[in-house]
């Protein structure tokens, strides 16, 4: 078994009194891709961003790569430094181009040289195909295009661990498929992958695990196979019929 | 002639109540402005001095009509309304002020690109189109002085670029240089003889106050907007304070504390120049406004901004530096340009600290028994020269705006 590179042990958190995370435990181990899937509000985008610190978790411990997080600000920021986040709403700059926007975090966080930076970055962009669109501005570009723009961003700190939170749900359905193939690519190429989606069919083909979430609590995890053929809890089947014969 | 023609018919005539509302508008213009046009251009004087216009009145009052404008009050005291009572012997420093501005201009027009030539361009305009008044040939010599002067360097910009590698750094350290440069070059010290800054007037110190008001106003109103949502409690509470007590105190009385409180409370021995007490007064009241305008930008970021730049590992700092700021202060560039609009307006309240700037120069002018009567020809230039300077900030303002707007659509 290779070695495991997130371990959440009772992880909960409240938003006032609200008790969005209710003892979540699992690991992750290396080069695994995991599909996190549940209703909505069921505390799965909580869930993964605990896991960089953009919400603070209450109880329970995080390990990332065997540091734990922690209040210490230069711990987080170590942390962040290894995981790659991609976000629902692609948050690209858009003040800066897109070359710019891939390249900025590499050479001020990671002190690369500039001409080092913007090679890694034009590759980067050609395995996501949009090399050529890399002087222009994330809001001339299409959905598809600004999320890969968004992935091409994350890869350029060499994360360890990428985290997708609904990375095509704000898409149009004729730019979903662009944007799975490069996760499907990056899947392949042995990341280490979180990834909450709704698309089923990506789920069952790419993924090692699926988790399904609900009210907080991690309710049932399994292969793709048994996931969907077999599904365990009332609950999970409840979801799988809505979800599946919509 | 004839799309001439279809115009008007289109535009003015194509009914009965166009062309009756046409007729109408005409018959008001000429009842509002003939009375204005008569005044300021046909019986005006435009030259020969305070006689001329002497003269002129005399024999309307004789003839028992109204008299005309007497323009000639500006050409005779442009001296005053440019520099104010600065020695004349040592006006040359003011014209080398100038000329380094322009040359400094001209460089940067080389170097970078859009905005800065706009300006360039447009001050040569400016330059080119005096030239053709009725100045004399000296001054015209030191006009057309400011025309070359933007133009050469703008000619030596491949020279600049090519052959020295941090050509933008050492123009940026040339611009912060330059206010220091200035500021001597007009006041004296060291070898140049002292000039006093209640000596300073005019346009001069109109331009120098809010110039100087504008350029250390700004990063001090950025630094207590930041402050103010730092999660220090002692730095938010002093910027706090300070911008909500800047903001409950009228300028004059800023104006008026740092010019006569402020050496009561010094010791004998330090005195801050009159001039510099003002500049200094401009820069901490503007600097609160500014502080709320920017605040109102960095409120205007969407949090996901913020949480991009920090999943991406960057730190606080870097995040404000290269996502927040950069977006925000663009955010909130017409609501600045309008703080600094009126900043340079209200650099007319330095009369309270006994300096003369082109409004109180004009003000001067209208004691002198020599022009008595010309309120309106003064008041008229003066609002016109403000106007002249307000728009061109207004204009700009806009320009960069879209400039700095290429990313969004």
């Amino acid at each position: 078994m290779s070695e495991e590179i997130i371990i959440c042990r009772d992880v909960h958190k409240w938003f006032g009194d609200f008790h969005v995370l209710r003892g979540v435990t699992t690991t992750v181990r290396k080069g695994e891709v995991v599909v996190i899937c549940g209703p909505s509000g069921s505390g799965k985008s909580t869930f993964i961003r605990t896991l960089n610190r953009l919400e603070e978790h209450q109880r329970g411990q995080i390990i990332i790569d065997g540091i734990e997080l922690t209040h210490d600000i230069k711990n987080i920021e170590a942390i962040r430094r290894e995981i790659g986040m991609v976000f629902q709403s692609f948050n690209l700059f858009p003040h800066l181009t897109v070359l710019q926007n891939v390249t900025l975090a590499p050479i001020w966080v990671r002190k690369m040289k500039r001409s080092e930076a913007e090679d890694l970055a034009m590759q980067l962009l050609a395995r996501v195909g949009i090399a050529e669109q890399a002087h222009k501005y994330p809001a001339q570009l299409s959905g598809g295009q600004q999320q890969r723009v968004a992935i091409a961003r994350a890869l350029a700190m060499q994360p360890k661990i990428m985290l997708f939170d609904e990375p095509t749900s704000a898409l149009d359905p004729e730019m979903i498929k662009e944007v799975l193939d490069v996760m499907r690519e990056l899947a392949r190429s042995g990341m280490t992958m979180i990834v909450i989606t709704h698309e089923m069919g990506f789920a069952r083909e790419v993924a090692d695990r699926i988790i399904f979430f609900d009210q907080g609590r991690i309710v049932e995890e399994n292969t793709p196979d048994e996931f969907f053929r077999n599904p365990q809890h009332e609950r999970t089947k409840l979801f799988l019929s809505q979800i599946l014969h919509h | 002639m004839r799309l001439i023609f279809r115009w008007l018919r289109e535009n003015l005539f194509s009914t009965w109540y166009n062309t009756l509302l046409t007729v109408l508008v005409i018959w008001f213009l000429w009842v509002a402005f003939s009375g204005l046009f008569q005044w300021a251009v046909r019986d005006a004087v435009w030259s020969g001095g305070a006689a001329a216009c002497q003269q002129a009145r005399q024999l309307a009052q004789a003839e028992g009509r109204s008299w005309g404008a007497c323009w000639t009050v500006i050409p005779e005291n442009l001296k005053l309304f440019l520099a104010g009572t600065y020695p004349a012997g040592e006006l040359w420093r003011i014209w080398v002020c100038v000329y380094i501005s322009a040359a400094m201009l001209g460089l940067s027009a080389g170097v970078w690109r859009g905005l800065v030539r706009d300006v360039v361009v447009a001050l040569g305009a400016a330059a080119l189109v005096l030239l053709v008044l009725p100045f004399s040939w000296t001054e015209r010599l030191w006009m057309f002085g400011i025309v070359l002067a933007l133009v050469v360097p703008l000619g030596l910009r491949w020279v600049a670029r090519s052959r020295i590698p941090r050509v933008r750094w050492i123009l940026g350290g040339g611009w912060l240089a330059l206010p220091i440069l200035v500021v001597w070059l007009i006041g004296g010290g060291g070898p140049l003889p002292k000039v006093e800054s209640t000596q300073w007037g005019g346009l001069m110190l109109t331009v120098l106050l809010a110039v100087i008001g504008i350029v250390a106003s700004f990063p001090l109103g950025v630094l207590l907007a930041l402050g103010r949502q730092s999660t220090l409690p002692i730095v938010r509470w002093f910027s706090i304070l300070y911008i909500e007590i800047v903001r409950g105190v009228p300028l004059i009385t800023v104006i008026f504390m740092a010019s006569l409180m402020l050496p009561l409370f010094l010791p004998g021995h330090l005195r801050i120049d009159q001039a510099l007490r003002a500049m200094i007064a401009f820069t901490l009241f503007t600097a609160a406004y500014i502080a709320e305008n920017v605040r109102g930008g960095l409120q205007s970021i969407s949090r996901g901004q913020i949480e991009a730049a920090q999943a991406l590992g960057l730190s606080h700092w870097l995040t404000t530096l290269f996502i927040v700021l950069p977006q925000a202060l663009r955010a909130v560039i017409p609501a600045n340009v309008g703080q600094f609009i009126s900043l340079f307006k209200d650099t007319s309240l330095v009369f309270v600290a006994a300096l003369l700037d082109l409004f109180n120069i004009g003000r001067s002018i209208l004691a002198n028994p020599q022009w008595l009567g010309t309120d309106r020809e003064v008041l008229l230039f003066v609002a016109f020269v403000y106007w002249v300077f307000t728009y061109a900030m207004a204009h700009l303002s806009r320009r960069l705006e879209t400039i700095l707007g290429v990313g969004e659509r």
